[in-house]
């Protein structure tokens, strides 16, 4: 086969390969949707973090805000340490109450932010006083068990 | 009785004697072929040649094969979603089944029987028309000269196969989720986009389809090499190319899911 032709052929196999690459990366993966260049750190204490995972997704009013960075056990407190990294565009302020939602009854579970009113913003590696914990199914199931248990039974 | 017992354990020997022989013949031939690679960069267009008839001639049935497994995927995926109510999780189903598993080891398991069985025919049949012993006498070395651009064109073209299969494999389960069953198309890509993750699943493809293209190649070119040059020596290698080269995608498959995605 002629050397140019060949070229071509090649080249066009090239492009395609690298522009399936760049679709799968944009299109199918993260990579388009969401960028994480320009972030803060905040953390947050919580008693129980139930089925949260590291690059949990963090929503204030729905919108995607940032990543869960990290989940570690502080054996100070023996509470979880909850690292996050917010977009830099969206600031909150230091009274900002963070809880842990789960999306749809079966969903993955997420963070939600809640603003407060302070005029003073989190800046980098401040930490979320106010949260709450993850609800955990078992824990409820067995208060309403038990509040059935301790309830007069027939009441008439 | 106890004569054919002990030739029983002597046949046992010579076979794993055989197989370690082959494996450490394998890996000597590998290693000369990086050292003798430096040429074939130099001259770049013996690479271009080899990607012409490795790359280029498996587009087609890269292409159509992901096409139908995405299909496939789609059909099966809804199907079997639909009972929990969740049909829109399939697009994130089918893009991940393709990232990381189904691009990476179809596209080579193709690779291997399309373009692996030709480099082997190609360099046995050369082997057993002395057309290797020609080129030692020209003092031309046959390892740089015919068996490292092979060997880059197949690591090199094996990724890109593999990217085009997961992407073509996307668009096959679009196709059939989308326009033919009826899957919101919002969420078909948007449930895509936030389970798929460039580093941990795409780069993690792309890392599958590098291995598995590196030992195809080199399984393919080792065996053509070392094949008798007989005709039923280079009908043989051949299978062997084929057969050798799937079980071992399948098997470092698992191996590297194994490290990969563990516990996440």
């Amino acid at each position: 086969m002629e050397r140019t032709t060949l070229d071509l052929w090649v080249g066009i196999f090239v492009v395609a390969g690298i522009a399936a690459l760049a679709m799968l990366a944009m299109k199918v993966g993260n990579l388009g949707t969401y960028d994480m260049s320009e972030t803060y750190q905040v953390h947050a204490y919580f008693t129980n973090v139930g089925g949260l995972k590291p690059k949990a997704s963090i929503k204030s009013a729905g919108v995607l805000v940032g990543r869960v960075t990290g989940i570690t056990l502080d054996t100070q407190r023996y509470e979880a340490d909850v690292e996050m990294s917010l977009d830099k565009r969206y600031q909150f302020p230091k009274d900002t109450f963070a809880s842990i939602l789960t999306s749809g009854l079966l969903g993955e579970q997420y963070i939600g932010l809640v603003p407060g009113g302070d005029s003073e913003m989190l800046k980098n590696g401040d930490q979320i006083k106010m949260t709450q914990s993850a609800v955990v199914l078992e824990n409820l199931i067995s208060k309403f068990i038990y509040n059935k248990a301790t309830e007069p039974a027939n009441p008439k | 009785m106890v004569p054919t017992f002990i030739e029983a354990i002597r046949e046992t020997g010579h076979r794993s004697i055989n197989a370690v022989w082959r494996i450490g013949m394998a890996t000597r031939f590998f290693f000369l072929t990086l050292v003798y690679s430096g040429n074939s960069f130099r001259r770049f267009h013996l690479i271009v040649k080899e990607l012409f008839s490795t790359g280029v001639l498996s587009l087609i049935i890269i292409v159509v094969a992901g096409l139908f497994v995405g299909m496939v995927l789609g059909l099966q995926g809804y199907e079997t979603l639909r009972r929990y109510g969740s049909e829109s999780a399939l697009g994130s189903m089918v893009a991940l089944s393709l990232v990381r598993e189904l691009g990476p080891v179809v596209a080579a398991l193709l690779f291997a029987s399309r373009a692996g069985s030709a480099m082997t025919a190609e360099i046995g049949l050369m082997k057993a028309t002395e057309q290797i012993s020609a080129m030692e006498m020209m003092a031309v070395n046959p390892i740089a000269r015919i068996v490292a651009p092979r060997f880059w064109a197949g690591v090199i073209s094996m990724p890109l196969l593999a990217a085009l299969f997961s992407a073509v494999g996307v668009l096959g389960g679009y196709f059939v989720g989308v326009i033919q069953i009826g899957v919101d198309e919002g969420s078909f890509w948007s449930q895509m986009q936030a389970a798929v993750d460039f580093r941990d699943d795409i780069m993690n493809g792309v890392i599958k389809s590098l291995v598995f293209g590196t030992v195809v190649t080199i399984i393919a070119l080792f065996e053509g090499y070392d094949a008798p040059p007989t005709a039923e020596g280079v009908s043989g290698a051949t299978t062997r190319t084929v057969v050798t080269s799937s079980l071992a995608i399948l098997m470092l498959d698992f191996v590297l899911t194994a490290i990969m995605f563990r516990g996440t």
